[in-house]
């Protein structure tokens, strides 16, 4: 069992970039130490300033969407955009029936909800909701697709666990949390349905900075 | 010693005792809730126990232990089921994976208390009353839906940037094994957009009835 799992998560390392990376960052799979050194160290500074980097994004959160939380709600809505009409095209392309468009229906309508209730928060802080991107999914078959859906999925969970500590206003940041666990729950429902690990980055998932998330979507988004 | 502290009248009999061994600061509460719970009757015991086991260091070693008592219940559960819940084949995969899952939780809860100059709370004794494979996986999705609730209820209230970033990376695992929990139950493993949060009193009241 365990070396079943070992070679799943080395061989997903191998052809993922993105899961190299938080194979690295996590020291080749010391999750709890990878923990330790995000509470641990005692120069508060130095923590605040790797933990950033790490995280990355800052820097092109601010520059795509504005700074501040305004900034990270219209990041998240743009992933949340990108999830809703991903779900949206994987429905009217008929590659599913019975429980898995029942499963794949019911995930795209909690997105449309993660997007409306960020426009809202957008609009309450007095910003600009960003526009509803044009996207474009290879929608192949079945299998690929889920494959797709797992990806989208995890990385947002990803995404959103980023962006949390930066988040400053409680009441933003409760409702990421809340949008974040359930994003969580996709990517296990998901990873259940393609017969992967349900926490493919163990005891602690790995958050993935704005940079590495918006190069991941690039080939998704026409305009 | 903190303002809940001294708003506990149960507690002012026990402060002389802080000092005066080595027992832990929360085995200290523990033993004063026990000796109010000889005052006010035995039914007052329990909900005061879990309270003060929570409360205990206040801020983020507060929100840490309550975390803690939180993984302890589910590690020992997982453990437990192990042997207990009847289970073979792809959920005897999973009950180990959580299994592990949550008791990396312990280690790494623990750890950073003892870093933030804490003193994690002890260990404390379950009791889950289970017969059979369905009746632990339902008790399964209510612990990890709890488990994620109080999470995303505790986590705005966390003080460092580091301390919050990790309790996302385990809340996000929380909601992971809840989704897998939930698909072996035959329900939806997200059933709502945005996962309710709970805050600490009602967390506690739902898993008071398993700490003994």
């Amino acid at each position: 069992m365990a070396v079943k799992e070992e070679t799943n998560a080395l061989s997903r390392v191998a052809k993922d970039p993105v899961s190299r990376r938080k194979f690295i960052a996590l020291g080749g799979g010391s999750a709890a130490a990878a923990f330790l050194v995000a509470c641990g160290s005692d120069d508060s500074s130095t923590t605040t300033s790797s933990t950033a980097a790490a995280m990355g994004g800052d820097a092109v959160i601010e520059e795509k969407f504005g700074k501040g939380d305004v900034g990270i709600l219209n990041y998240a809505l743009t992933l949340e955009y990108l999830e809703t009409a991903f779900y949206a095209d994987v429905v009217k392309s008929g590659l599913f029936k019975g429980s898995d468009l029942a499963t794949i229906r019911k995930f795209g309508g909690e997105e449309a909800e993660h997007v409306t209730a960020l426009t809202a928060f957008v609009k309450k802080l007095g910003g600009k909701p960003a526009p509803k991107p044009q996207t474009e999914f290879p929608l192949k078959n079945s299998k690929s697709v889920l494959e797709l859906a797992g990806t989208v999925e995890n990385l947002g969970a990803a995404a959103y666990l980023a962006q949390a500590p930066r988040i400053k206003s409680p009441e933003v940041l409760a409702a990421a949390l809340s949008i974040h666990s359930v994003e969580g729950r996709h990517s296990a429902a998901l990873n259940t349905l393609l017969g992967e690990s349900i926490t493919p980055d163990g005891a602690f998932a790995v958050p993935a900075g704005a940079a590495e998330v918006l190069k991941s979507v690039e080939p998704f988004i026409v305009s | 010693m903190t303002n809940h502290e001294l708003a506990q009248p149960e507690l002012a009999g026990v402060q002389i005792e802080e000092d005066s061994g080595d027992l832990s600061r929360s085995e200290v509460i523990l033993k004063g809730a026990l000796a109010a719970g000889a005052v006010y009757g035995a039914m007052s015991v329990a909900p005061f126990v879990s309270r003060a086991l929570a409360m205990s260091g206040g801020g983020d070693v507060g929100i840490l232990n309550f975390a803690l008592t939180l993984e302890y219940l589910e590690s020992t559960f997982y453990k437990e089921a192990k042997r207990r819940a009847g289970a073979s084949g792809e959920l005897k995969s999973l009950i180990d994976l959580v299994a592990r899952d949550e008791d990396e939780h312990v280690g790494a809860l623990t750890e950073t208390i003892k870093k933030l100059g804490g003193k994690p709370v002890a260990e404390p004794k379950f009791d889950f009353p289970y017969n059979n494979t369905k009746e632990f996986l339902q008790l399964a999705q209510t612990f990890e839906d709890t488990g994620v609730s109080a999470y995303n209820g505790a986590a705005p209230q966390i003080k460092s940037k580091e301390v919050l970033a990790a309790a996302g990376s385990i809340v996000q695992v929380e909601a992971r094994h809840a989704a897998a929990i939930r698909l072996q139950n035959k329900e939806e493993p997200s059933p709502q957009a945005f996962d309710p949060s709970l805050d600490e009193a009602k967390v506690l009241k739902a898993v008071e009835p398993f700490i003994q």
